[in-house]
């Protein structure tokens, strides 16, 4: 359970030019406050600055102008309070799955004991019993997700920050990904910033969508999804599903043709 | 054969070493015709028996050992202090931009061309050796291990931060060991290397090594001895090479997968 609040304020990025050419724009003042415990994805084109805005949540990323907080205290580097996963695959070849998912305590120098419960826990609870001596490069795409967010997860964060996670995967993989970070959600109520350019994904798993317009990113809109949880996938195939579906891919396909464009 | 089709183990190993035996083939095919004469070039048997005879009567195990022990002194010493700079220098870049210019100057600096230098300020004894060695092997090991931690997968290095790393934790749990198996394949073609400067440096102001035998069985004309001599060199190198495999391979399953 998350009691943070995480506030957004005039967060701008752009990128300095090379040579003759003016320094680029990737994001405009946005400000976005998520509450505790809120699922929220960020659904825009590529290119949107979505992942920056992200990254910049996670500290890996310093804005131009603007601030982030947690609670009041001002974002300036990456902690072990903003998990996240990212779209490659950022397990480490040297650790196997247990070691992986070990990092984080192991830095925080937890006792072994509790290192090993918490990390046995969280291979349970991504369907990982068995592979927990396997070497990632052993692993499928959908396996390696999976243990990167055990990891994650296991080091207890304040928010999940999940930068397209399940964007290498085939469909299928995906949808059953989905799923199980519903089942982790649904039960932790951890707040979520989930970065994709899937509506449907959107859609299915967060109880806030914020569109994000052609780059110069900025939100274009903010949309509540008033379906209940526990969801599962029959939700997918409801009107109110339908309705939003096509609201929201409104917003979008207009940024969709303005990025194509540019 | 078809591009990139891989071999069987068996196969692999007929090739490999029916490679040897058409060389060894070809040399007696050309000595023991007559077509080259013995004073440049020994019969394989011959040079097997100058062999036996060095080992046997001349003490020539000596010069083996001696010889291994420069190589292996001068190496582990430039890999000792290279190593640790090298990883500095790819993880900190204001350590890089300190020594790097220096070092890529150095490493062009042939470490045959110091001998002289160091005969004069280290004498003919075991220090000047070492130090060719050290000299030919320490900037290669240097510039290729920084080479080798600045090319860190930078998600990797993001990943450990938003697992709560700090600076240190970054060094010590993901340059290093991301860049582990590679710096070992480093130091196994430095010390390949490390083998022709110890010849350079047994052929001047030398009494022992097999360098020095080389250069005695010159005086001889003994084409039998100088090839047994350039032999041993090569089958050293091939045990240490086979050696270093297998230590990489126990140390890094997971790098092979």
């Amino acid at each position: 359970m998350s009691r943070k609040t995480l506030r957004i304020a005039g967060v701008t990025r752009s990128f300095p030019g090379r040579g003759k050419a003016g320094p680029t724009l990737a994001l405009q003042p946005t400000d976005l406050t998520v509450q505790p415990g809120e699922f929220v994805a960020i659904l825009g084109p590529s290119g949107c600055g979505k992942s920056t805005l992200l990254r910049i949540v996670a500290g890996l990323d310093r804005p131009t102008a603007g601030a982030v907080t947690l609670d009041g205290v001002a974002v300036t580097a990456p902690g072990p309070d903003r998990g996240m996963v990212f779209q490659s695959y950022t397990l480490f070849p040297w650790l196997t799955v247990a070691q992986n998912i070990r990092f984080g305590l192991e830095e925080r120098g937890l006792p072994l004991a509790e290192q090993a419960a918490i990390a046995d826990r969280f291979i349970a609870r991504t369907g990982l019993r068995g592979f927990e001596n396997h070497w990632p490069r052993q692993l499928s795409g959908g396996m390696q997700q999976r243990c990167a967010l055990a990891r994650a997860l296991a080091n207890d964060p304040e928010i999940l920050l999940l930068d397209e996670p399940f964007g290498a995967l085939d469909h299928q993989t995906r949808e059953l990904m989905q799923e199980l970070l519903l089942e982790i959600w649904e039960a932790d109520r951890k707040t979520v910033l989930f970065v994709t350019h899937d509506i449907d994904e959107a859609i299915f798993l967060a109880n806030r969508v914020v569109v994000m317009s052609a780059r110069p990113g900025r939100i274009k809109a903010d949309v509540a999804v008033p379906l209940s949880y526990p969801r599962d996938w029959t939700m997918k195939t409801t009107p109110d599903f339908a309705t939003l579906k096509a609201r929201l891919m409104g917003e979008i396909r207009d940024e969709v043709r303005k990025a194509a464009m540019a | 054969m078809k591009p990139l089709v891989p071999v069987s183990t068996g196969a692999r190993i007929i090739l490999g070493a029916g490679f040897f035996v058409m060389f060894v083939a070809v040399w007696g095919a050309a000595t023991w015709s007559g077509w080259v004469p013995p004073l440049f070039l020994a019969s394989p048997d011959r040079t097997l028996a100058a062999g036996w005879s060095l080992l046997t009567e001349f003490g020539f195990a000596g010069d083996i050992a001696i010889t291994i022990f420069r190589v292996v002194g001068g190496f582990l010493i430039a890999a000792a202090i290279g190593v640790p700079l090298g990883l500095m220098m790819g993880a900190f870049k204001p350590i890089e931009a300190f020594f790097e210019p220096f070092v890529s100057f150095a490493r062009y600096l042939p470490a045959s061309a110091f001998i002289p230098l160091l005969i004069l300020w280290a004498g003919v004894g075991e220090a000047q050796k070492l130090s060719v060695i050290f000299i030919g092997s320490f900037f290669q090991v240097v510039i290729m291990v920084a080479l080798i931690a600045g090319g860190t997968r930078m998600d990797l290095v993001e990943a450990a931060y938003t697992l709560g790393a700090r600076s240190r934790g970054i060094l010590r749990r993901v340059i290093i060991p991301s860049a582990a198996p590679q710096v070992m394949e480093t130091l196994r073609l430095v010390l390949g290397w490390a083998w022709t400067y110890v010849i350079v440096a047994e052929l001047i102001g030398a009494t022992s090594g097999i360098g020095h035998m080389i250069m005695d069985s010159q005086r001889l004309l003994d084409t039998g001895q100088m090839i047994f001599g350039i032999v041993v060199i090569g089958l050293i190198g091939l045990i240490t090479d086979f050696l270093f495999k297998a230590l990489n391979r126990a140390l890094f399953p997971w790098a092979s997968l």
